[in-house]
């Protein structure tokens, strides 16, 4: 925020007209550190912490649970341990739950009533995840969701659609692409993106250019 | 997670109360009234509807994972073992024959 101007209390606001939600956040956050909830410190680390996140702490953990079944298993067993190991902070997820793709099964995450999402592992979730449209057609048409994302499953393949309404926080694992046996760890892990960790689609088949 | 919570068990069927609360509802609607399994027994956890509210979440309430055919939920459906999965708490639960 190193373009905004700070204001008399002490933090920055963005310059710019300021829509009806983001005058409410703004005017919210102000009051929780007037009445001592919360100090501009704490939202400062908790902005930096989910910065920190991405994707690729994710795609750590598959490619690693492709080239090692025994991390595997551990990292189905106990996913917070299997993070540790991996030196992946998982402590601020609530519960944790890896669900594992194979030929005959594919699972898919949507939190049908706001936006869970295992934040701390992948970081922040993409818009569209947030969006109604995602949030209604992955409950009632995960196929058609699937195939936008180019996934065409055949009927014998079955689809599991996780609605995350509660405690829990789902992370997918994708099946391993054909063909890339030969395939570093590293090189792996550039196959593993955020959208099949969501499930909605599968993990590349190549590297991308 | 305790395991060993909770009324139901792995395989009991279970209709979801189709109900109308006001408040901080963690049940969908959509899948209110609707008959599945208990997939996935995940533990005892503060309840959200008394959390949301600044109060302390107690008594706790276990939580399940119940499957649903999405034949069952909806209308449509393409794939015929397809199934929508829901977090959902006991008190929101009954037991089906």
């Amino acid at each position: 925020m190193s373009d905004t101007p700070a204001d008399a209390h002490g933090h920055e606001h963005p310059k710019h007209e300021l829509s009806h939600y983001a005058k409410r956040i703004y005017a919210i956050r102000d009051l929780l550190v007037e009445k001592g909830v919360l100090t501009e410190k704490d939202i400062q680390c908790q902005v930096e912490y989910q910065e920190a996140r991405s994707p690729a702490n994710g795609s750590k953990l598959v490619a690693h649970a492709w080239v090692d079944s025994a991390f595997k298993a551990r990292l189905i067993a106990d996913p917070k341990a299997a993070c540790a190991e991996m030196g992946i902070d998982a402590a601020a997820v609530n519960e944790f739950v890896i669900l594992e793709n194979t030929e005959k099964v594919r699972h898919m995450v949507v939190c049908t009533l706001c936006s869970c999402y295992p934040r701390p592992i992948l970081g922040r979730p993409p818009d569209w995840y947030k969006s109604f449209n995602y949030r209604q057609r992955a409950v009632v048409d995960p196929r058609g969701v699937m195939r936008e994302f180019g996934l065409d499953l055949p009927d014998d393949v079955e689809v599991r659609v996780h609605d995350s309404t509660a405690d829990i926080r789902y992370l997918v694992l994708p099946l391993r692409p054909k063909g890339t046996e030969g395939h570093s760890e590293a090189d792996l892990a550039q196959l593993v993106t955020r959208d099949s960790m969501i499930g909605v689609t599968d993990a590349l088949p190549t590297i991308p250019e | 997670m305790n395991s060993q919570a909770g009324k139901f068990k792995p395989g009991d069927r279970v209709t979801v109360k189709l109900e109308d609360r006001p408040g901080h509802i963690r049940t969908p609607w959509y899948i209110r009234g609707k008959t599945g399994w208990i997939e996935r027994v995940y533990g005892d956890f503060l309840n959200p509807e008394s959390l949301a509210y600044g109060r302390d979440g107690l008594p706790k309430r276990t939580l399940y994972l119940v499957a649903f055919n999405q034949a069952d939920v909806w209308d449509r459906t393409a794939g015929p073992t397809d199934k929508v999965l829901v977090d959902i708490y006991e008190h929101w639960l009954d037991r089906t024959q």
